[in-house]
């Protein structure tokens, strides 16, 4: 930071500042990217610059003459959102200098995720930078704290927990399918019911490379019509009890008042195929699997209540690893603002002015 | 150095890197963190080349494969297992299995070692000068290690199948492979297992049926290799699977690793000396 406050910085709004309908109009469309871009290149004294836009943050990261362009360059933001000043500017949170490296390789980390240690971000940072590379927008400084953000947050990965454990139902439940089968290319999927948890879930599953989904519902042309979205097969509900055996992944989600899985059944569908595991994922509430079928041997079964406490203990295992990913960031970003400080046009200890001239809503 | 240590001591040193596996192991797990592989696979193939180093030296002493006494025959199945390790642990990558194997390669040297009694004394030309006869003993030693193998895989699907059953799934649980791949391993070990107590038989009964008097070696044998059979059998009908698979082929073993004592025991001609070859 120089003594007229330029720098490095960053301003924007993430969920921690801004509530969802707000957030909703900082959506970084890449048409509005686009104008933004122009308009920053259009203003005096910033010298480089890199835009982020995820589903939960819109942020901007530069190099700034001075604190006056900066200002400038938060009323463009706004204009360019089209969000009144009055919304924006009390959920956007700006920092400088150290305080805005630290930040950058937190982000980068995972560790201001919405969920915390999603790794995610890690590409949308990189998306961002190389976007910025791509316009001719970054320099000496932006490269230096973009590639260092990127190598600080592999270090946090790879030397904490914090990205370890799945903390989404859905995502709890593939990975105990890969606990169970290894790999998902071979396992064969059955979704019953095609409500929104049982969607998510079959998404979850094909995304992790599950390629057999099918999908039976009640309403046969609503799984058809899911099915359809999910490059899956539909089977007609009352087909499912004889095809059991077909299946190796079995996702429950109906709305039925009860039972819909007997352990006869289940013990019918192994008869058939002894050696091969069954998994029972039941969402459904009332349970949809009898949970007798537990006991059989090469039966696994977990239901709404396991799936919510294991992603609950891998939760609480990642905020216990918050602590020491801040310190291995905090060292990281100071040993960076010892080397940038200077292409920053201020000293070491730059950031000093920004109590006066930074806001800070988060 | 190579005239100055003995063979016994070099299987020390052997088995020191098999312990060295294990504790580096447990400590990694007890710190919830795998250990690399690399690293594993490392210490357990250096084990390895200096077992195989003073097996060879026993070998070239008695002039054949070392197999005059319960030491040689306790080593020689560590070292088949070994020998499997090494090409299963690169082929199917199975997480904790190098740990698992370090583990019980640390066991059956280390007890071997320290018991003196089982190498005071050694049976010279247990062969006959008939390489048929060796190629059957060794043959079914490197079964047994076959089965060695076999039991760990059982041991760590047992692990697996109650982390998943009883919904224990962090710490060191989350480190040992999927219950699919051990169960296919497994088959696939008892597969090669008992193909070859099958060629061993084969090879050995022309032997036996010119030598009744080796009748409880020959009844031993039978009974392991029909078992190991049976199991075999009942796995590929869907009879026998899940964990009641797992615990037969792990008991199977601590059973067929018993039955090495009588069939030492019933060993022609008598006890010779023990050497120690520099």
């Amino acid at each position: 930071m120089n003594a007229a406050g330029g720098g490095f910085f960053h301003f924007g709004a993430s969920h921690h500042t801004a509530p969802l309908a707000l957030r909703e109009k900082l959506a970084l469309t890449p048409e509005k990217s686009a104008v933004l871009g122009a308009r920053a290149g259009a203003l005096g004294g910033l010298r480089e610059w890199a835009v982020l836009g995820t589903c939960n943050r819109a942020e901007f990261y530069g190099v700034a003459e001075s604190a006056a362009v900066i200002d400038r360059l938060e009323a463009e933001f706004c204009a360019v959102l089209e969000c009144p000043p009055a919304d924006l500017l009390g959920a956007l949170q700006r920092t400088a200098g150290l305080e805005a490296i630290r930040h950058l390789l937190a982000v980068a980390a995972g560790l201001d995720s919405q969920m915390l240690g999603e790794t995610e971000i890690f590409g949308q940072v990189k998306d961002a930078y190389a976007e910025a590379q791509r316009r001719g927008t970054t320099g000496p400084v932006l490269n230096r704290i973009f590639q260092k953000a990127f190598q600080a947050a592999k270090f946090v990965r790879t030397h904490t927990a914090l990205t370890e454990g799945q903390v989404s139902v859905a995502s709890v439940a593939v990975d105990l399918s890969l606990k169970i089968f290894g790999e998902l290319g071979a396992a064969r999927v059955l979704l019953l019911g095609a409500g929104e948890i049982g969607e998510k879930t079959a998404r979850a599953f094909k995304s992790r490379g599950a390629n057999a989904l099918t999908v039976a519902s009640r309403r046969l042309e609503r799984a058809m019509e899911l099915a359809q979205s999910l490059a899956a097969a539909a089977l007609p509900f009352e087909h499912v009890s004889g095809r059991l055996a077909d299946f190796d992944i079995v996702v429950c989600a109906t709305a039925a008042p009860g039972v819909v899985l007997t352990s006869e059944m289940a013990t019918a569908a192994l008869r058939r195929r002894p050696a091969r595991p069954l998994f029972f994922i039941d969402l459904a509430m009332p349970r949809n699997v009898d949970p007798a079928a537990a006991g059989l041997a090469n039966v696994f079964l977990y239901n709404l209540d396991d799936l919510a406490k294991i992603a609950e203990e891998n939760r609480a295992a990642r905020e216990a690893e918050v602590a020491r990913a801040e310190a291995m960031i905090a060292e990281k970003a100071g040993a960076l603002w010892q080397k940038v400080a200077r292409l920053c046009g201020g000293g070491a200890a730059g950031g000093e002015n920004w109590p006066e001239t930074a806001r800070s809503a988060g | 150095m190579l005239s100055v240590l003995t063979d016994r001591q070099w299987l020390w040193i052997a088995a020191g890197f098999y312990l060295t596996g294990f504790a580096l192991g447990t400590l990694s797990l007890a710190r919830e963190r795998q250990q690399p592989r690399v690293i594993m696979y490392a210490v357990i193939l250096a084990g390895y080349a200096l077992q195989t180093f003073g097996l060879w030296l026993r070998g070239r002493a008695a002039h054949g494969c070392p197999l005059g006494n319960t030491f040689e025959i306790f080593q020689f199945t560590a070292w088949s297992a070994t020998t499997l390790f090494l090409v299963v642990g690169a082929t199917f990558r199975l997480s904790l299995l190098g740990y698992f194997t370090s583990t019980l390669m640390s066991v059956l040297t280390l007890v071997s070692l320290v018991i003196p009694s089982w190498d005071a004394t050694r049976r010279t030309d247990i062969f006959g000068g008939n390489p048929w006869i060796e190629l059957h003993a060794a043959l079914a030693l490197f079964g047994y290690g076959v089965f060695a193998l076999l039991a760990l895989t059982s041991l760590m699907y047992l692990l697996r199948n109650y982390s998943l059953k009883h919904k224990r799934l962090n710490g060191w649980f989350s480190f040992l492979p999927p219950i699919l791949d051990l169960d296919h391993i497994s088959l696939r070990l008892l597969v090669a297992g008992v193909v070859l107590l099958t060629a061993s038989l084969a090879v050995g009964s022309v032997w036996w049926l010119r030598d009744p008097g080796r009748v409880h070696e020959v009844l031993v044998t039978i009974a392991v290799w029909l078992a190991y059979a049976l199991a075999l059998g009942l796995r590929l009908r869907g009879t026998l699977i899940a964990q009641r698979f797992a615990w037969v082929c792990a008991g199977l073993f601590a059973a067929a690793l018993i039955s090495l004592g009588p069939v030492d025991r019933t060993r022609q001609p008598p006890p010779a000396p023990p050497f120690h070859q520099p």
